[in-house]
């Protein structure tokens, strides 16, 4: 490539803070090693990601159920080209499984070489704080 | 509601576009579709502009007043309108609406997008965040590729398609590619560089993926007395649109062998149409991965749910097969400039409608039937487009 000129833009740092009040049991369950649910009072529907408000439905009366975590892989892959925010980890597999309750959780997939993970294959959902100290969770061996 | 045409189409170069700023890419789509339609920049009364990145990947916030300053469109009603990687078709549906109701008589789309203005760590970081940041990349991470690549895996555990068939894709895309000036990527591939390429998210690889690309193209679209009124020789009318739309968490779909919003959309739009699959002439889809495109031979409806992989196996979507798809090289080796890949599509079948295109590239014609497949995201949004000379 040619050598081109370019005016460098002012820079900007951006990191919003995301409100999580109506969603906080979520986070104090995974602290207490849950993975939480909320699920509609009016229509019965369960949802994962949690949410306290039904789209189904639009009822905001919501419970909060503890989730079985006996989970089926539905896909998967290994994010080898990372994000900038994510540079300072190694390449990482997410996986999408389907639990015993119905609803779908995506979330990294720990504990497997590669090349052992198939599609049908029965995981384990885990709550885990991260050594960073950050509130997660993910799909391990059962 | 009224007949709409397409009366006017340019695009600029694809590729990596450091020469040029987001007003002077725009420029170079502008200019070009207002001399094919043979109308001024005052003529439009109209503008929406399909584009993702302002204040992300470059700096300016408001694309549609400063593309429109720039190209003398100012006067005119503008917006911009997002439907991530489906924004120019979004504009394009905006600018078409504005005609079919009555409001204008004269409109443009404009998709235009600047991709290369930030590193690609940044660019895969503002990508990834597209779809659900709270739950699917906060905490997970997911790029682009990632998410197609989910879809890949699950496809290749249902129906047995292969790396190799994903690489076919790509093969058959660098092919038009080549044959085409505009094209971002114009050297052709074989099977053996896709599978040896770097895995960038399993089994995704360099090669399945399309490049990080600059460009724009622009549509004059005119009322039926307008088309009238100028005698325009070969208007392109729009014969229907469908759109639809899909959950924003991965987590949330029925599925990952298909995208559910390019069904309903698709239905859609052969609903307003009046068209069927098999009366179209040549398509372009959403290839932004080659599985993105395997999978839209299916939700279109150029065949059954799980016989895409035969489709490009028979070699039955290039020139000669039953339905010629991508023949400007698609999203994989014409590149992907987010905003502007809706109207290039267009752009790309309107020329082909009107058998303007390269000799060695252009479908041939029984009913003069195009339809343009744009997906927004990981199948967030979808627009389909069908148009008939
Ligand atoms: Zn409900």
């Amino acid at each position: 490539m040619t050598y081109m000129p370019s005016l460098r833009s002012r820079e900007i740092k951006i990191a919003p803070q995301t409100p999580i009040s109506k969603i906080s049991p979520f986070w104090e369950g995974l602290k207490e090693g849950k993975v939480l649910a909320t699920k509609c009072r009016k229509c019965g529907k369960l949802y994962f990601p949690p949410t306290p408000d039904c789209p189904e439905c639009l009822s905001s009366e919501m419970e909060w159920v503890q989730l079985s975590c006996e989970a089926e892989i539905e896909t998967f892959t290994h994010v080898v080209v990372r994000p900038a925010s994510f540079q300072h980890h190694k390449p990482y597999t997410v996986a999408i499984g389907k639990l015993k309750e119905g609803v779908k959780v995506l979330a990294w997939l720990t504990g497997f070489k590669l090349s052992e993970i198939k599609v049908g294959m029965k995981v384990k959902l885990a709550a885990k704080t991260t050594p960073e100290g950050e509130l997660t969770y993910e799909f391990v061996p059962p | 509601m009224r007949k709409v045409a397409i009366i006017g189409a340019g695009n600029s170069k694809f590729g990596n576009r450091s020469d040029v700023n987001i007003m002077e890419l725009a420029f170079e789509a502008v200019k070009p579709a207002l001399e094919d339609a043979e109308a001024t920049a005052k003529d439009v009364e109209f503008m929406a502009l399909g584009s993702t990145g302002a204040g992300a990947w470059y700096a300016e916030l408001l694309p549609a007043i400063v593309t429109a300053e720039h190209c003398g469109l100012t006067g005119a009603g503008l917006v911009r309108c997002e439907a991530a990687c489906a924004s120019g078709s979004a504009a394009f549906f905006t600018a078409y609406s504005a005609i079919a109701t009555g409001q204008a008589d004269i409109a443009m789309a404009l998709g235009v997008e600047k991709m290369r203005e930030i590193d690609t760590p940044t660019t895969m970081e503002w990508i990834g965040r597209a779809g659900s940041y709270l739950w699917e990349f906060h905490n997970f991470g997911l790029t682009f590729p990632a998410y197609y690549a989910l879809y890949a895996t699950a496809h290749m555990a249902r129906f047995g398609t292969t790396e190799e068939d994903l690489a076919l894709v790509a093969v058959k895309n660098h092919k038009y590619g080549s044959m085409n000036p505009l094209a971002h990527l114009q050297n052709r591939i074989t099977v053996e560089d896709v599978l040896s390429s770097m895995v960038i998210a399993y089994p995704l690889k360099l090669f399945d993926c399309c490049p990080i690309t600059d460009g724009a193209a622009a549509l004059v679209l005119a009322s039926e007395e307008k088309v009238k009124e100028l005698k325009v020789d070969t208007p392109v009318w729009v014969a229907g649109i469908g759109y639809a739309s899909g959950t924003a968490n991965l987590s949330r779909r029925q599925h990952y062998v298909g995208l559910e919003a390019s069904v309903l959309a698709s239905k859609r739009a052969f609903k307003s149409s009046k068209i069927k699959p098999d009366d179209v002439d040549v398509a372009e889809v959403h290839d932004c991965f080659t599985i993105a495109e395997i999978m839209a031979y299916e939700d279109v409806g150029f065949c059954k749910k799980g016989e895409g992989a035969k489709l490009i196996r028979e070699g039955q979507t290039e020139i000669g097969g039953k339905i010629p798809i991508n023949l400007d090289g698609g999203l994989k080796a014409k590149g992907h400039p987010i905003g502007a890949t809706g109207c290039s599509m267009i752009y790309e079948l309107t020329k082909q409608l009107r058998e303007e295109v390269e000799r060695n590239r252009q479908a041939p014609m029984k009913n003069y039937v195009a339809l343009a497949h744009n997906v927004g995201g990981t199948g967030h949004y979808c627009y389909v487009t069908v148009l008939k000379r």
